[in-house]
């Protein structure tokens, strides 16, 4: 492959995504179109006439062809507008812009637990491959892998709010009485920090944690397999056999050498299972009544809305476009070999 | 401060039902009122929590199409109307808005001429919450509106003969008139339910565009209202925070300060946070939720039947469907169904025990007016195959019953069991859960053979119901198609005159009668709106629009 | 089939987790074969007497809340679970695999457009995806097939084109284009078959996903039509009952779940490991 500076390849990466955004928006537009339903009988209240319906499916233009529902779409979209949401009664920009940070803090928070648990587990089990605590380690994250998570977010609500009671109730992102923190990142932990409201903090921890923890469950396999895996490759490389010799503390050839080189492929598997869970946490927002997009979207879906399922869909398909880029620009970074 | 104190009048709608005349003042005190609390307890402000099943306010504009249920109860705290409703003790201690007595909100009294109008005198001191006084170019404002936007307001505006703007007269701020078209015994209650609110025309009015003549834009997310509560935030599907009015002049002030209503979609969240005590209130109970929680005896617990609804099977009576002959047209093959329908497993093991029973009735022949009455079906599994053997299809057939998702938690055993239960008689049931947003397309279309409804009526009449569920105008809710010229005579009749009129009693009884014989649909029970509350909260009212009322309430 | 007997008992004693899922596979396809008969109870029999009973010895798993034995429900759910897992995998498997040979070996033009169509698949958040799908061409266990299989087709297209780039430079390649084979003889009979080692890891944890997806659209309302038995759907509605006590509505389809999907994630590890050339160190 022939080195490109990076704003290059930045930009060679967005024109090589642009067949498959225009593919999301066809696909995604055919795919509501095909909803069971007509959001005019919806729209039109419980009593309406076909008469009344057949009015407002003229207003919503849903009487058009598709093709020409099409266009006015693509006219819309070029314009900025990506139309209302019937469920909520709002705009779906403004829908997504307050929903869309509520998604991503909960998908870090379990990224992030999903990496404090496995790591370890993942060194653990490269140091003595194929021992008692190896297998024990890949049963319990492909235990992890192999839960639904809506029942694990049941069953962790029901343990941990009703029967024990030391987690606050399944109510989204904060207490019945508290009011968010004022907006700078949309992200309530460091939103409350800013603001310095350390209390507000607490709770919004408390509120974060069983959703995290259940969607981090999911993520344990894949990171604790990469990490032990790049463990003992590096472990077993001519450098640690180097430092050995050169009689270093086995704890400085585990953390500052061993580790710090397989820390490149865990970043990278992070990233990727970081975007898979951005789309995986749908369920876990549903038990949760965590105010995200991807629940959102569920309820979109079931009430055959079309404005609100196609704004997420392209919000998504940008996301996985800029996430990708992101972790292949963070690569490049951490190791210079990779290249572009 | 009394609430006799309060108002100097008030309507009585006895079953005579006189519209005519001027209404005389009679305040008519129930017993369980008690004196309002103006004061608040204590330094502590009075925060009541709530979570609701159902869905969550999607608009704060009631007149916006597309605005769901749990819409109309943000906006009946938010606005007030002329009028309301009084409220009555049921049999079993627990209140209800009274439909036959009307009285004072916005409006101080009222006179009518019979036939022409009914003119109201407006509260003078009554303002919005923006400070801005009420008065009565904002009720006219507010009732062109509802007449003008179409869909569902516009409709109900219309089952109360209020049709069009020229009606509503400003003879000065503070007098209005509403002309009649013509004389219906539905136009001064159709002018308490929720779709005449009284808005802030003048605030609106700011945020009017061209293409948004009636700033719907606006209203949909802010307060224009004068309503005992006022708005202090909105979250669409997260959390909708009201504070009480304290200037408001409509009625006794709510002991209530603040209100936090929240959206939690999981019914089993809902109920763990009563259990837990993060709430004060969990409404809109499932059939399962009430039973248990009753038991445990540790909450306030208010079941009311709900006036006018049924939880039925409803039997499409086209010759066909899709092209097919359709077995359901076959009066005979309608009465197998009625009679092989498993009604005690349905409300034991669906219901929960928690529905009034709507069939075996005590006598085959129909002699009350009383909507809605037991049909005289019963499980009865040999006159289920003897009917069957005398319809076209002696063996059975194949067919489908669809119900609605959204209503899974009792529609979906309910149709497990009659799949079971008709099985016996050699009928095939496949069945079919339609999302909601799918479900209304499905009453639209009448395509199916078998569907579940739960078809309520706002308006208590019988009259009402079957106007909308039987006669052959074939609307939405008819969701059998039914359409018979004699049963159309009979309801026409009855709409026309009023209870306790003779043509009424007749043709109500006679049209219920038909409904029986000719089970177009098979009522199993009338369902019950259940809240449980802890067992400091008081004061709950059961209302026919199925929303809480804030005002009402009161922590102890 | 490339992999031996052999091979499978090499990879069964070198792991004795492994074999352990072996066993549990093992059973699963005993369970799915023999469901019907070996249920205690008719699993769509309602009896209200008996509504919501806890486990007992009589109904070891408990009843549902129309009274039906959870037990039964759940052995002969097996068969539908597995079978809708199966037929998911294979389609995508399938398809995933032609596409991928032909994308792989031809490059050009076929390459370009299996890319972009991939590409955009990839960029839909894929349980949406599914449930679209399922939502708009109705909740059937064929709809519901069909939307696993799409979700998955990426997987399996892109792993074997690119085992595909890689085998087609090997030597026996070309010496079998120089000894006159065409080429679709050559992508059948040698590109094709080199590549399944790979795929056998990735269709046994794909199996699992499928399977959880499946119970996921469930949860949702978008599973198959009541009362046929299926995990998803019972552990969905079960999960209401949860916090009212009855616990085990949800909790033994969960399990059943579990099991299933855990058997298949435990396989295809092995099955990774065993091809994984940097384990063998």
């Amino acid at each position: 492959m022939s080195k490109h500076s990076t704003p290059q390849f930045i930009l060679q990466r967005l024109l090589a995504a642009i067949p498959s955004a225009i593919g999301v928006i066809i696909v995604s537009f055919i795919m509501t179109r095909m909803l069971p339903g007509d959001p005019a009988a919806f729209f039109a209240g419980a009593s309406a006439t076909p008469e009344a319906i057949a009015q407002v499916q003229e207003t919503l233009g849903l009487n058009k062809s598709w093709i020409e529902q099409f266009f006015i779409y693509i006219g819309e979209l070029i314009r900025g507008n990506l139309g209302v949401s019937l469920t909520t009664g709002q705009t779906v920009i403004y829908d997504l812009v307050t929903r869309l940070p509520a998604s991503l803090e909960l998908t870090l928070a379990g990224v992030l637990f999903a990496f404090i648990i496995a790591v370890p587990l993942g060194i653990l089990a490269a140091l003595k491959p194929n021992s008692w605590l190896d297998h024990l380690s890949r049963f319990i994250t492909t235990a992890g892998v192999s839960l639904p998570t809506f029942f694990t977010g049941l069953l962790l609500v029901y343990i941990f709010y009703f029967l024990l009671g030391i987690v606050p109730a399944p109510v989204g992102r904060l207490d019945l009485l508290s009011s968010p923190p004022e907006h700078f990142t949309g992200f309530y932990l460091l939103d409350s920090l800013i603001r310095g409201d350390f209390n507000l903090f607490v709770i919004a921890f408390q509120h974060l944690i069983l959703p995290a923890i259940t969607l981090g469950i999911f993520a344990l396999a894949p990171l604790a397999r990469i990490t032990r895996a790049s463990m003992i490759t590096i472990l077993g490389s001519d450098f640690i056999r180097l430092a050995k010799s050169n009689g270093l503390s086995p704890e400085k050839i585990l953390f500052t050498y061993a580790f710090r080189n397989a820390l490149l492929p865990i970043i990278t598997t992070m990233g990727v299972v970081f975007s898979f869970l951005l789309g995986a946490n749908i369920l876990v927002e549903k038990v949760f009544a965590w105010p995200g997009i991807g629940s959102y979207a569920v309820e979109a879906l079931i009430n055959s809305d079309y404005a609100p399922v196609q704004g997420f869909v392209l919000t998504m398909a940008f996301l996985y476009i800029f996430l990708n880029l992101a972790i292949d620009i963070l690569y490049g970074i951490i190791d210079p070999r990779a290249g572009f | 401060m009394k609430r006799r104190d309060l108002f100097k009048t008030g309507t009585s709608f006895a079953a005579g039902f006189a519209l005519a005349g001027a209404l005389k003042g009679c305040g008519s005190p129930s017993g369980t009122e008690k004196a309002a609390t103006t004061a608040s307890t204590g330094d502590e402000e009075v925060i009541l929590t709530v979570v609701q099943g159902g869905g969550f306010p999607n608009s704060l504009d009631l007149h916006r199409p597309g605005t769901n249920r749990p819409g109309y109860g943000s906006s009946w705290n938010l606005y007030d109307r002329l009028m309301t409703f009084d409220t009555k003790t049921r049999p079993d201690g627990s209140l209800s808005y009274d439909y036959t007595q009307l009285k004072p909100e916005l409006a101080e009294s009222w006179e009518t001429e019979e036939g022409k109008s009914i003119t109201f005198s407006l509260r003078k001191d009554a303002i919005f919450h923006d400070g801005k006084p009420v008065t009565a170019n904002d009720v006219k404002w507010s009732f062109d509106r509802a007449v003008s936007v179409g869909g569902f307001p516009t409709f109900q505006m219309k089952a109360g003969a209020l049709e069009k703007p020229e009606q509503f007269v400003v003879i000065d701020d503070y007098t209005f008139q509403v002309k009649l078209l013509r004389p219906d015994k539905l136009t001064a209650i159709d002018l308490a339910v929720p779709i005449p609110l009284i808005i802030n025309s003048e605030l609106v009015k700011e945020h009017i565009t061209e293409d948004d003549p009636w700033g719907m834009e606006w209203v949909n997310n802010n307060d224009a209202g004068g309503g005992a509560f006022e708005l202090e935030s909105f979250e669409p599907g997260k959390k909708l925070v009201l504070t009480r009015f304290d200037d408001w002049k409509s009625g006794p002030l709510p002991q209530i300060e603040k209100v936090i209503l929240l959206d939690v979609p999981e019914a089993g969240n809902r109920r763990a946070l009563l259990e837990k005590g993060d709430v004060d209130i969990n409404f809109s109970l499932s059939e399962k939720d009430t039973k248990e929680l009753k038991e445990t005896e540790k909450y306030a617990i208010v079941s009311t039947p709900i006036e006018n609804c049924l939880y039925s099977v409803d039997l499409n009576t086209k010759e066909e469907l899709t092209g097919k002959p359709n077995p359901f047209a076959d009066v005979k093959v309608r009465q197998a169904v009625a009679y092989a329908m498993p009604y005690q497993a349905i409300f034991d093991t669906a219901l929960y025990g928690e529905a009034v029973k709507q069939f075996d009735a005590k006598s085959t022949k129909v002699n009350s007016t009383e909507w809605p009455q037991p049909s005289p079906y019963k499980t009865d599994m040999e006159q289920a195959k003897a009917s069957l053997s005398l319809s076209n299809y002696p063996d059975g057939f194949e067919t489908t019953l669809a119900f609605d998702l959204g209503t899974k938690e009792w529609a979906e055993p309910l149709s497990v069991l009659i799949q079971e239960s008709l099985a016996e008689i050699g009928i095939k049931v496949a069945l079919e859960k339609v999302p909601s947003a799918n479900f209304r397309s499905v009453l639209v279309e009448k395509s199916r053979p078998m569907i579940i409804n739960n078809f309520g009526g706002w308006l208590n009449y019988p009259d009402y119901f079957f106007f909308y569920a039987y006669h052959g105008q074939d609307a939405t809710f008819n969701g059998s198609s039914y359409q018979n010229p004699e049963m159309d005579k009979l309801i026409e009749t009855a709409l026309k005159s009023e209870p306790g009129k003779e043509d009424y009693e007749k043709s109500v009884q006679e049209f219920i009668q038909m409904a029986w014989d000719e089970v177009p649909r098979i009522p199993i029970v009338q369902p019950y709106l259940s809240i449980a509350m802890q067992k400091n909260i008081e004061g709950y009212q059961y209302w026919f629009h199925r929303q809480l009322d804030f005002r009402q309430l009161k922590k102890v | 089939m490339t992999i031996s007997i052999r091979q499978t008992r090499y990879i069964l004693q070198e792991n004795t987790l492994t074999l352990v899922a072996f066993l549990m596979f093992l059973s699963l396809i005993f369970l799915a074969i023999f469901g019907n008969a070996i249920a205690p109870y008719d699993p769509l029999e309602t009896n209200s007497a008996i509504a919501l009973s806890p486990p007992s010895l009589q109904h070891w798993f408990g009843t549902d809340q129309l009274g039906r034995d959870i037990l039964s429900r759940a052995i002969v759910a097996t068969r539908l679970d597995l079978g809708i897992a199966i037929a998911a995998v294979f389609l995508s498997f399938f398809i995933g695999s032609i596409l991928g040979v032909l994308a792989g070996y031809w490059g050009g033009w076929i390459d370009n457009i299996v890319g972009r169509a991939i590409d955009t698949i990839m960029a839909f958040p894929l349980f949406v995806l599914a449930m679209g799908i399922v939502a708009a061409l109705g909740n059937t266990v064929e709809n519901i097939i069909y939307a696993t299989a799409i979700i998955n087709l990426p997987l399996y297209a892109r792993v074997i084109r690119s085992e595909v780039l890689i085998i087609k430079k090997a030597g026996y390649i070309e010496a079998a284009k120089l000894s006159g084979n065409g080429d679709w003889r050559i992508m059948a009979r040698y590109l094709f078959p080199n590549a399944l080692p790979v795929m056998m890891v990735h269709i046994s944890l794909n199996m699992g996903w499928a399977i959880l997806n499946a119970a996921g659209l469930s949860f949702i309302g978008l599973g198959v039509r009541p009362p046929t038995p299926e995990w998803g759907i019972m552990v969905a509605e079960g999960a209401t009952y949860i916090i009212s006590g009855e616990w085990w509505l949800a909790m033994f389809p969960g399990l059943s779940l579990m099991f299933a999907v855990f058997c298949f994630n435990l396989l295809g590890d092995g099955l990774r490991d065993s091809f994984d050339p940097r384990k063998k160190t």
